[in-house]
């Protein structure tokens, strides 16, 4: 039952964009129409998927303090946290890299659709932000979490095609011209942002 | 062009990044990182700090190797020179200001994905020379820094009725008449919303900036 309600509070209580800010710069440049906010959006949770479990056994395995020990008791005292940043942002970079390549190898349809939207990805700060997280939070299994890393992903995939639909419809709605584009996204993200909060405290 | 050392289009560099090319409510860079800690002012002058140096070192600093960096692995270099100026940002205020890096948490480290820092580097800093990237750098730093620090400012003062957290002279007089705070400003989706306002003062005295749709 942990899992579904570590999955549940990264979908709603813990949204990734409206409670957090995360990814914020491809959820707005990206959210004009439906059909590539929902590519976009599909690459995130697949990448946030992959990438959180590798990090969470790097963290574990290699950086947290006395993490080291399997190496032998000289390494107990090893504390490697310094380079978590780096580590976590070179592993997001190279997964985002390998994903791709393996995607055009195995399903070129797939990769048709989600192709330009991967490299994009590497600098989506929802994925590092997923690792960083996921360190800070400290779950203590790896479904654990991978399920905080897919519902993570999914409540962004929520986010971003809820302001796209929102944005094809206001096109025919009479917007103040200086608001119209980025202002008027910026407020109604605020709103929705308003409207989810009334998710917090829901435990299941 | 002539060539000098502080030239118009220099100054250029600097003042467009703070009005007409703002990254925040022009360009739509770097907001990830920007509004999740704007609740209290001096949150948002460390936040400021840290952008600016990590922005003008790593400005400088691919600056420098532009030439020597191969063009198919530029963004891991990027990413690898940015995320170590970072680390050193971290552990810096991990050991100086232990409450502000507890306050912020993950948003220090999420500087590297700052999309502002990478977009500067891509689009300026690749092409041109030292110190024309380093006011480049200054620039959007800056833009992003008023922004931030504007929010932070109407959050705190509203919100919380303090100024870098201490309390105001005149309020107490308010309150006794009745004054309340609203809590509503503390909560995040309210930094979105005064960006949004902050958007629209800048468009309606800039027509030019106003968007088609």
């Amino acid at each position: 039952m942990d899992l579904v309600n570590i999955f549940i509070k990264g979908v709603f209580i813990e949204n990734m964009i409206f409670a957090y800010f995360l990814g914020m710069c491809s959820y707005l440049a990206v959210s004009k129409t439906v059909t590539t906010a929902n590519g976009l959006g599909l690459a995130v949770i697949f990448v946030l998927g992959i990438t959180v479990p590798v990090n969470y056994i790097l963290e574990n395995q290699v950086l947290k303090a006395g993490a080291l020990e399997w190496l032998g008791q000289n390494f107990i005292d090893v504390d490697l946290n310094v380079l978590s940043l780096i580590m976590f942002i070179a592993v997001v970079s190279a997964m985002v890299q390998l994903v791709e390549m393996i995607i055009e190898r195995f399903s070129p349809a797939l990769y048709s659709s989600l192709g330009i939207f991967l490299p994009l990805i590497a600098v989506n700060c929802s994925i590092l932000g997923g690792a960083l997280f996921m360190q800070e939070r400290q779950y203590s299994t790896i479904i654990e979490a991978t399920s905080f890393a897919l519902g993570s992903g999914v409540g962004w995939y929520l986010a971003i095609v809820a302001i796209a639909a929102i944005r094809e419809k206001i096109r025919y709605s009479n917007v103040p011209a200086p608001l119209r584009g980025l202002g008027i996204t910026y407020i109604i993200t605020g709103l929705m942002g308003i409207a989810f909060m009334c998710f917090m405290g829901i435990k299941i | 062009m002539k060539k000098g050392f502080f030239t118009k289009q220099h100054q250029k560099l600097i003042s467009d990044p703070m009005s007409d090319q703002n990254p925040i409510t022009i360009q739509v860079l770097g907001i990830c990182s920007a509004l999740a800690i704007t609740t209290q002012l001096q949150n948002a002058f460390v936040m400021t700090l840290a952008v600016i140096f990590v922005m003008i070192s790593a400005s400088m600093l691919i600056s420098i190797l532009r030439n020597h960096i191969p063009n198919r692995i530029r963004i891991i270099v990027q990413l690898l020179v940015v995320a170590s100026l970072v680390a050193l940002v971290d552990q810096i205020l991990k050991a100086f200001l232990p409450d502000a890096s507890e306050q912020l948490s993950v948003f220090i480290g999420l500087i590297i994905t700052n999309c502002i820092i990478m977009g500067r580097l891509e689009a300026f800093a690749m092409g041109n020379k030292v110190w024309e990237s380093f006011l480049d750098a200054l620039g959007n730093a800056l833009g992003y820094g008023w922004i931030l620090v504007a929010v932070a400012f109407f959050r705190e003062l509203l919100g919380s009725g303090k100024l870098m957290g201490y309390e105001i002279p005149g309020f107490s007089y308010l309150y006794e008449m009745g004054y309340m705070n609203n809590n509503l400003m503390i909560l995040p989706p309210m930094a979105l919303i005064i960006v949004g306002l902050i958007i629209w003062i800048q468009r309606s005295r800039n027509n030019e900036l106003i968007e088609e749709n």
